[in-house]
């Protein structure tokens, strides 16, 4: 059994002539928070798009515990322990807070008994019977979350969830992101904002025009210089 | 505070539990009583069969958002379905209902694909399946087998009376099947694939076996729909069964009461047919006129249905 949760080998992806992804390689642990960085068009969102099966990948593998998930549908992919988030929160709409959480609570079989629990890390207990289209981008963003968690994942993909945050407000994401990786989920974050990924991350994947370009701690990235190139262009 | 959200949760369960046998008992007893009061029991009978046919419409569009506008081909496979039956096997008629029923979900299995595709692409893929099953079973070369244009005969089992009572079993059927869309979890997994399919997936759901589902639930009640008013009726030739103003109809009693409640199809059914009687009764020569501004009247001003006037004023539309 390999102590790897995550592997990706080898993976292409490309829309028409364009490539997005050119021979991406990285592998996760259990418990990790790895940062994904790069400018925008660098293929951050398609990675994550082609782990959660929104996208299947044109070459390569990706692995998940061991096991070839390349064709897996998205729904087998969460009931497997992958869930996300999505850059712009997508959320039943019509639903209240909590039927958002319970919808995903009866798919994998949760105790309805957890709900509540769940409600209550993202902090919007309170707003359980919000409807959730009434509910800020950001509330919608932590709840988001929330029915990714009510997934039971072993990873999980979390795509720019503090655009838009408040320091203060950064500053519980990022208690939040710690303690669920304490719990054992371990994180792929998309994320610009770089001093919240120092603070969660031991180590990032930079990539550019779709190929990994650096993989280290975020503080070793800001020396490279493929990345400088990468981020403000060659000399 | 997290006892309270869970308390109201449990306790809705049995609450719609209980407003769903109320209804069920009352949809009974008006239609056993229906009848007795009123003489003209075909009028009658032609009510239910279009409650039928709108709540099996919403069972689709009020819960997964697919629009058929071909839904009528269900409808006449059913009732073609089970008129062949009557007259190649020795069945009962029930039986022959039934089997009309299982040859309209299973032309569903067969137009399944046509779930890939999405909003107008679907409803006109779907338009263009139930006239292909017209032409079908209208084609002269094949008389011998459908009646071709001379349609049917199924008088051997004529029997008003026992059929107003099968369609108000069907009706039964399909107003108890959208009252566990509206309040199982099943149902609270189909509003959330309708309003978004990736998050839905994400969230652990089967997409695909969701909406299939849906979809042959639908097909099966508009078969047995067909199925009761072919041996309501005995005779008909393919345009009764097959022509589009039973889509038509089926999509504006619908959308006239509300989608993806249970209530909404029963009241646009029962209001817009008994009106669409009266008009064609007492001023045939204004009755295209006054339904279709009727029609416009409601698009404009109540798109989300007649009982979204109540939902607007904060009261839980069952």
């Amino acid at each position: 059994m390999s102590s790897e949760l995550l592997r990706l080998v080898g993976v292409h992806k490309h829309f028409g002539a364009q490539i997005v992804l050119n021979d991406v390689n990285f592998a996760v642990s259990p418990g990790e928070i790895i940062g994904l960085v790069g400018p925008n068009g660098s293929g951050k969102t398609t990675t994550i798009n082609v782990i959660s099966g929104l996208l299947q990948a044109d070459e390569g593998e990706v692995d998940f515990q061991g096991h070839k998930i390349n064709r897996l549908p998205m729904h087998q992919r969460s009931r497997l322990g992958i869930n996300r988030t999505f850059q712009v929160p997508k959320v039943f709409r019509d639903m209240t807070a909590r039927e958002n959480i319970e919808v995903a609570a009866r798919a994998v079989h949760l105790p309805v008994t957890e709900i509540d629990p769940i409600l209550h890390d993202i902090g919007l207990l309170e707003l359980a019977s919000r409807q959730a289209g009434s509910l800020t981008v950001n509330q919608q963003k932590l709840l988001d979350l929330g029915r990714a968690l009510a997934t039971r994942p072993k990873l999980l993909l979390v795509d720019e969830i503090g655009a838009g945050l408040s320091p203060a407000e950064l500053h519980v994401i990022a208690d939040l992101l710690q303690k669920l990786s304490a719990r054992g989920i371990a994180m792929i974050v998309v994320e610009h904002l770089l001093e919240f990924l120092n603070r969660i991350t031991e180590r990032v994947i930079v990539l550019g025009a779709g190929r990994m370009l650096f993989e280290g701690p975020l503080s070793a990235a800001s020396r490279d210089p493929e990345v400088i190139a990468a981020f403000i262009g060659a000399a | 505070m997290p006892n309270s959200t869970s308390t109201q949760n449990v306790s809705a369960k049995p609450n719609r539990l209980r407003t769903s046998i109320i209804l069920l008992v009352v949809l009974t007893a008006v239609f056993l009583v229906a009848p007795h009061l009123y003489a003209n029991q075909s009028l009658v009978f032609t009510i239910m069969t279009f409650i039928v046919l709108a709540q099996g419409l919403n069972l689709l569009y009020g819960f997964t958002g697919y629009l058929p506008f071909g839904y009528v081909g269900f409808f006449g496979s059913g009732a073609y379905a089970t008129s062949l039956l009557v007259l190649h096997t020795h069945l009962p008629v029930l039986a022959c209902v039934a089997g009309g029923g299982l040859a309209a979900a299973l032309i569903g299995v067969i137009l399944g694909p046509l779930l890939r595709l999405s909003g107008a692409y679907f409803s006109i893929a779907n338009l263009a399946a139930s006239q292909i099953l017209f032409f079908v079973v209208s084609n002269p070369d094949l008389a011998d087998i459908t009646g071709g244009p001379y349609g049917l005969k199924i008088e051997q089992v004529y029997d008003p009376t026992a059929s107003y009572y099968c369609m108000l079993v069907v009706l039964l059927i399909a107003c108890g099947l959208a009252a566990y869309f509206r309040s199982s979890g099943f149902g609270m997994a189909l509003r959330a694939i309708k309003q978004d399919p990736v998050s839905a997936a994400m969230a652990g759901l089967n997409v695909v076996r969701h909406r299939l589902i849906a979809w042959l639930v639908s097909a099966l009640i508009a078969g047995l729909a067909g199925g009761v008013y072919a041996w309501g009726i005995s005779v008909f030739y393919p345009d009764a069964v097959f022509t589009l103003d039973f889509s038509v109809f089926a999509i504006v009693f619908a959308l006239f009461g509300g989608v993806g409640t249970v209530i909404g199809p029963i009241v646009g059914a029962s209001l817009l047919y008994i009106l669409y009687s009266a008009i064609g009764i007492s001023t045939p020569q204004y009755f295209q006129l006054i339904y279709g501004g009727l029609i416009v009247l409601l698009v404009l001003f109540l798109p989300g249905g007649l009982l979204s006037l109540l939902q607007r004023r904060g009261i839980n539309v069952f």
